[in-house]
């Protein structure tokens, strides 16, 4: 017999360390001890994208979210509204406002995210029941070209950050002859700031899966990588586990749905590299090598993973292949702008009052992203910048947010990247967050070229330098002169766009900078000066 | 780094069974270091390395490359316990520099040092991607958000009592 009533409790990492599994148990304590359990089922889910207010959990049929933030709350919310029917309105929450700006009606379409929070991830049935595996069937009855074909017309374009046109990469590497060929999902999220990708990995695996075998249909691959970041533990046991129930019922292994097509999928832990989001050093590290960047071309299209061609995807794109499949590429033209159609999925972190994930069509201005879905600054602190694209992107102010977030915002000097939206506020200082970034190059340099390792160093050994008091004038021109330098001789795009944060930070707040030179203390007050050295004189008597 | 031979014997268990998982040559290398990391605590003792290398016939170094190159890998001996502190930029804003300071005063270790009883490693690493969550660490494989100085103290003393 199925339950009347259902809770769907977030259980995310994110929501995970909100407490998540502790008000599961309780709440299934509860029901246990009050004979409840054959009218009350609680389901884990991924997540809506809510965070920093605690853990979201939706009651069904009736349809109410609420945010439980102590075992207080889930003890209210089961007394009141599962033994008496009684809302407990002060701890619901309103999702339609809360994504709604007053002034924009930002509303957030749910593309990529369309079963993410609304579904048990660990249950195959529920995916299908919302059309999983439909479009993997209509593919396997037509030819590769025709499913090449809506991906292409449709203008979708790499989500990783880079934006390659997905259906052209994916007819290239169909057009590769080989006896070989590999589909590689880059679940490699490292960039600071970026959480989506392991959102969906953990609310959503099946459309991964789906998407990698529909892309192994299409170019004429029979295996497939998905290489997931190291430290995302809880994404990497969903997706094997997934992986496993998709092969029981015959969704992955030999004669798919009953076709001659066959696909496997096998998982890969990454070690700790951020240069391995970089699709040919990710390529590198899964032969079992140090993740460090290639020479292209030739690009892996032709010679890709162990020298055969390859189709790499982040897992964003491949979201999107199912729904593109089903709807068509017009529909999913609607959405977005001319040259970059579809959505986005944002992640808002910072000092921002809604941290989360949010999917938004392309085109959506910085402003309605803060204040329609982000609620503003935090704690009533005013903004000061806002760094967008993750740590290799721009640093804006203020006045740019009235651009459009989309590949093309990059001419008005805002990068898309990964999608990744930091709010700061005016407590911080420019230099301490330019050291940071600094340090986080010279850190993740691979140090395969003299001019990214040595130049990175360089760079963070000046700002510290002005961190501490110690700055000279000319070392300001250095930062420009070296960054640009970098830019101009790095071998790879970690090297090749650190002008984006290092000198849009240092252009922007340029005041900032020279006020740190020769003063007393950093103006802002973050910055530790160091005391001036005082020597000792010994007095003769 | 005293260890047993047993667990030699697990270590080769478990990187044959690794071996099977293998598609095409090499891909299966990292999955191995992990393993191995997991029954040395933490780290990979050249006795660790040598059993990869033998079992999965690579070139010792090959290993040595790999366990250097990656920054989850060690192979010096770390605590009983390794802590990443997430650094970067979204975790820093919110707290993170606080908590950073709290952290090195608290364990009496800069980043990159174990504690004198050999419980804690202190690391930092680069996005831990549980930014709605920050400031942020792991301990293992445990993570932990919205991190204040308070807080951080509370959980070291909790596995500080557990010793």
């Amino acid at each position: 017999m199925r339950q009347v009533t259902t809770i769907l409790i977030s259980m995310d990492s994110n929501s995970l360390l909100s407490g998540a599994k502790e008000y599961e148990e309780l709440l299934k304590s509860l029901i246990n001890d009050h004979n409840m359990s054959d009218l009350i089922q609680v389901i884990e889910t991924g997540t809506y994208g809510i965070y920093g207010k605690g853990v979201v959990l939706q009651i069904l049929p009736d349809n109410v979210y609420y945010v439980v933030n102590s075992s207080k709350d889930v003890l209210k919310i089961f007394e009141e509204h599962l033994l008496k029917g009684r809302e407990v309105v002060n701890l619901t929450i309103d999702l339609k406002r809360l994504k709604l700006s007053k002034v924009h009606e930002t509303k957030e379409t749910r593309i990529v995210l369309r079963n993410a929070g609304s579904i048990d991830p660990s249950n195959i049935e529920e995916y299908i029941a919302r059309d999983g595996y439909a479009a993997l069937a209509n593919v396997l009855k037509m030819k590769p070209d025709e499913v090449i074909q809506p991906i292409k017309d449709s203008g979708l374009r790499g989500r990783g950050g880079a934006g390659f046109p997905t259906g052209l990469k994916w007819e290239m590497t169909k057009n590769s002859k080989s006896n070989k060929k590999y589909v590689l999902c880059n679940a490699d999220e490292g960039e600071p700031g970026t959480f989506k990708d392991r959102l969906i990995l953990e609310g959503d695996p099946y459309s991964i899966l789906e998407a990698m075998t529909i892309a192994g249909y299409a170019i004429g691959s029979d295996t497939g990588y998905i290489y997931i970041r190291g430290e995302y533990y809880e994404s990497i046991e969903r997706i094997q586990k997934a992986i496993e129930t998709a092969e029981k019922i015959g969704l992955l292994g030999e004669n798919i749905l009953g076709s001659d097509f066959s696909f496997k999928i096998s998982v890969r832990p990454g070690a700790g590299a951020y240069v391995v989001g970089d699709e040919t050093a990710l390529m590198e590290s899964l032969e079992g090598k140090p993740g460090r960047p290639r020479m292209k071309p030739p690009y892996p299209t032709e010679h890709g993973l162990f020298g055969k061609p390859t189709l790499i995807n982040n897992v964003e794109t491949l979201a999107n292949i199912p729904w593109i499949i089903l709807n068509g590429a017009e529909a999913f033209r609607s959405y977005g702008t001319e040259d970059s159609p579809g959505t986005k999925v944002f992640s808002l972190v910072g000092n921002v009052v809604n941290r989360g994930v949010v999917e938004l069509e392309m085109g959506t201005t910085l402003k309605e992203i803060l204040y329609g879905f982000g609620g503003g600054v935090a704690n009533g602190k005013s903004l000061k910048m806002i760094q967008t694209g993750g740590t290799a992107g721009t640093f804006v102010k203020p006045d740019k947010l009235d651009i459009p977030m989309s590949y093309e915002s990059i001419k008005d000097g805002i990068s898309l990247g990964s999608g990744a939206i930091l709010v700061i506020d005016d407590t911080n200082c420019a230099v301490d967050l330019a050291k940071k970034a600094a340090k986080f190059y010279m850190h993740e340099s691979c140090g395969k070229c003299t001019p990214c390792r040595e130049g990175t160093r360089m760079i963070y050994k000046i700002l510290d330098d002005i961190s501490k008091g110690k700055g000279k004038t000319e070392q300001l021109d250095q930062i420009q002169e070296i960054s640009k330098r970098i830019v101009d001789t790095a071998f790879c795009p970690l090297g090749q766009f650190i002008n984006l944060p290092l000198l849009s930070i240092y252009e922007n707040f340029k005041d900032e900078f020279i006020a740190h030179i020769g003063a007393k203390e950093c103006p802002v007050g973050i910055c530790e000066f160091e005391k001036p050295h005082i020597k000792k004189v010994k007095i003769k008597r | 780094m005293k260890f047993t031979m047993n667990e030699i014997q697990q270590l080769k268990a478990r990187v044959e069974e690794i071996k099977t998982q293998k598609m095409e040559s090499g891909d299966e290398l990292l999955m191995a270091l992990h393993t191995a990391q997991e029954l040395f605590n933490n780290s990979i003792p050249i006795k660790a390395a040598e059993v990869i290398s033998e079992v999965l016939k690579v070139k010792m170094n090959r290993v040595y490359e790999l366990a250097t190159f990656y920054s989850m890998y060690s192979t010096r001996p770390r605590g009983k316990h390794l802590i990443r502190f997430c650094e970067s930029l979204p975790c820093h804003v919110v707290g993170g520099r606080e908590v950073t300071e709290a952290l090195k005063k608290i364990l009496g270790v800069k980043v990159g040092e174990t504690t004198k009883d050999g419980l804690f490693t202190l690391e930092t690493s680069s996005c831990l991607g549980l930014c709605g969550v920050g400031p942020v660490m792991m301990i293992d494989g445990e993570a932990y958000g919205n991190l204040t100085p308070d807080r951080v103290k509370e959980i070291i003393d909790s596995y500080r009592g557990e010793k």
